[in-house]
């Protein structure tokens, strides 16, 4: 059933959660990002978080990842406020994490497999001809194994985007965090993503959390569904259940209306007026 | 009045807010201990190849104009006294207590320290410096530590190699072109040149100048805006200052010098 934004602490409480986003407040230069908002993602499954551009869906992944501090409300991963952590302890919290970035953020001076091995070398006291292992595994995950030896510029984009999914699990995570990892693929890397994202979950028993305005590829696999807009949660069910709501927000999103309660217009003032020069 | 009263505030305060927070940055950096002394060294390594070695090039071409440059002024000048056999006296302690410390900076500041503002720039706005702080490596550490002390450990050593070969162009503009001895030109250096007083003290200034030019190029590169403009402003700023900081501090450490510190 499709749940009103108001419900959504109660949802929290109904379900083993991973992360829980409790009351989170965000300011950007004085501009509110989030207001009072309440996510939970569940344990094992993947939840996919969506809404229209610019409503802070990337932050929102950074708030988890203890990489922002909310303005106020607490972001709860594997039991542990996130927010409050020291640098150390929240340093040691994210090697239970991977994030996939958007940019794919690989280390442009390292080859593809040094890429995938540096976090195995910082974090893990395994030597060489086991790390070698571990980095051909994740590699041949991805389908990658025989790019070990190339250079991030030598690669497409859609061959980066898998080898930055490589790297991000080269440590087996608990919570895998996805930023709008479809954007700018072709139909076939697209669809070699979206099946590794689903086999990936389900074969490393991960939680995963995917960020993304691409309504259709990501409900095919999402377990669940957050639509997030105007600094706060408009809506979130199931993957049909957000694709059947009557929420007019949600509808709109969903259904890629123009005209309805999400303005297309940045605020500005009133156009004839502005065409006109008068006040 | 009020308002230019209002500005010289605004300005000085946030003047001070920005300089409170590069030394903060400074401090941050001088206290990461590296936690696996190997892969530590390896940076370290690669970082010093990358800053010292790559300007090698612009220093000893350098090095070997200035003391062509300082011969022919100073044997032009010398000779309407009569002193033309003090020459290599001149070359060297022109070049081991001011040239030296001073041009190398500035060639550090424009080649390596330009360098590292756009390298870290960059990987702050391609998201490499995110990424290893979600992967739990914290980058003051791993980027800009080994950067830092590779910059701190490079400029002496390119001091010395610009002296050298100052030194080595002085010789032979001095002896191989306007005839001076060999013998005279090498001894009358050697009788005039004291190794603590001048030498050291290039050494010293050039430490200083390590320091603080690679702080300001690390620092920039890491608080700067990241985008294309935000690298390109961040990367004339490291420029700017660090060369302005190497002039101002070369008075500061030679009055120091001369006043027998």
């Amino acid at each position: 059933m499709t749940s009103q934004p108001s419900n959504t602490a109660s949802t929290v409480k109904n379900l083993e959660n991973y992360v829980t986003i409790e009351h989170l407040s965000f300011d950007r230069d004085s501009r509110a990002i989030f207001t009072d908002i309440n996510i939970a993602i569940p344990r094992g499954k993947i939840t996919a978080i969506m809404g229209p551009s610019g409503t802070g869906k990337t932050t929102l992944l950074r708030l988890m990842g203890g990489q922002l501090q909310p303005l106020q409300g607490d972001v709860v991963v594997a039991g542990q406020k996130i927010n409050r952590l020291s640098r150390k302890e929240l340093f040691t919290a994210r090697r239970q994490m991977g994030l996939m970035f958007q940019a794919n953020a690989l280390f442009t001076g390292m080859s593809v497999y040094d890429n995938v091995a540096f976090p195995l070398r910082v974090h893990t006291d395994f030597d060489a001809p086991m790390i070698e292992k571990l980095v051909f595994m994740k590699l041949e995950a991805v389908g990658l194994r025989g790019a070990a030896q190339l250079m991030p510029s030598e690669l497409s984009g859609g061959m980066a985007r898998r080898v930055a999914l490589a790297r991000a699990i080269a440590l087996d995570p608990n919570l895998m965090m996805y930023d709008e990892p479809f954007t700018g693929q072709d139909p076939i890397s697209l669809g070699v993503l979206v099946k590794l994202i689903k086999d990936l979950n389900d074969s490393l028993q991960m939680t995963s959390v995917i960020v993304t305005h691409d309504v259709h590829d990501v409900l095919t696999i999402a377990d669940y569904v957050y639509i997030i807009g105007n600094a706060n949660v408009m809506g979130h069910g199931t993957a049909e259940e957000m694709a059947n709501s009557d929420i007019a927000e949600v509808k709109q999103f969903m259904q890629g209306l123009p005209d309805g309660p999400v303005p297309f217009q940045y605020p500005a003032q009133d156009y004839a007026k502005s065409l006109l020069g008068t006040d | 009045m009020l308002n230019a009263l209002q500005r010289l505030g605004h300005n000085t305060l946030t003047t001070l807010g920005y300089l409170g927070d590069a030394s903060a940055f400074l401090v941050r950096v001088l206290l990461r201990l590296p936690s696996r002394v190997g892969e530590a060294l390896q940076d370290f390594v690669r970082q010093v190849y990358s800053v010292g070695v790559y300007s090698l090039p612009i220093v000893i071409v350098s090095g070997v104009f200035i003391g062509l440059v300082v011969g022919l002024q100073g044997e032009h000048t010398l000779s309407q006294f009569g002193a033309s056999s003090a020459l290599g006296q001149l070359v060297a302690l022109s070049v081991v207590r001011e040239l030296g410390p001073v041009v190398t900076g500035l060639l550090f500041a424009g080649r390596a320290c330009s360098a590292l503002t756009a390298e870290i720039g960059l990987m702050k706005a391609t998201e490499q410096l995110s990424s290893m702080e979600m992967m739990g490596v914290d980058p003051l550490g791993r980027i800009v530590a080994p950067r830092f002390w590779a910059g701190l450990f490079s400029m002496p050593l390119l001091v010395i190699i610009f002296d050298a070969f100052a030194i080595w162009g002085g010789y032979l503009i001095s002896v191989k072109v306007l005839g001076i001895d060999g013998g005279t030109f090498w001894n009358n250096m050697q009788a005039g040149v004291n190794f603590h007083t001048d030498v050291l003290n290039g050494i010293y200034k050039a430490i200083v100048f390590g320091v603080v030019a690679t702080w300001v190029a690390v620092y920039q590169g890491y608080a700067c805006v990241p985008t294309a403009e935000g690298i390109s402003r961040a990367t004339t700023r490291t420029v700017v200052y660090a060369s302005l900081a190497v002039l101002g501090l070369d008075f500061i450490l030679t009055a120091l010098m001369m006043g027998g510190w």
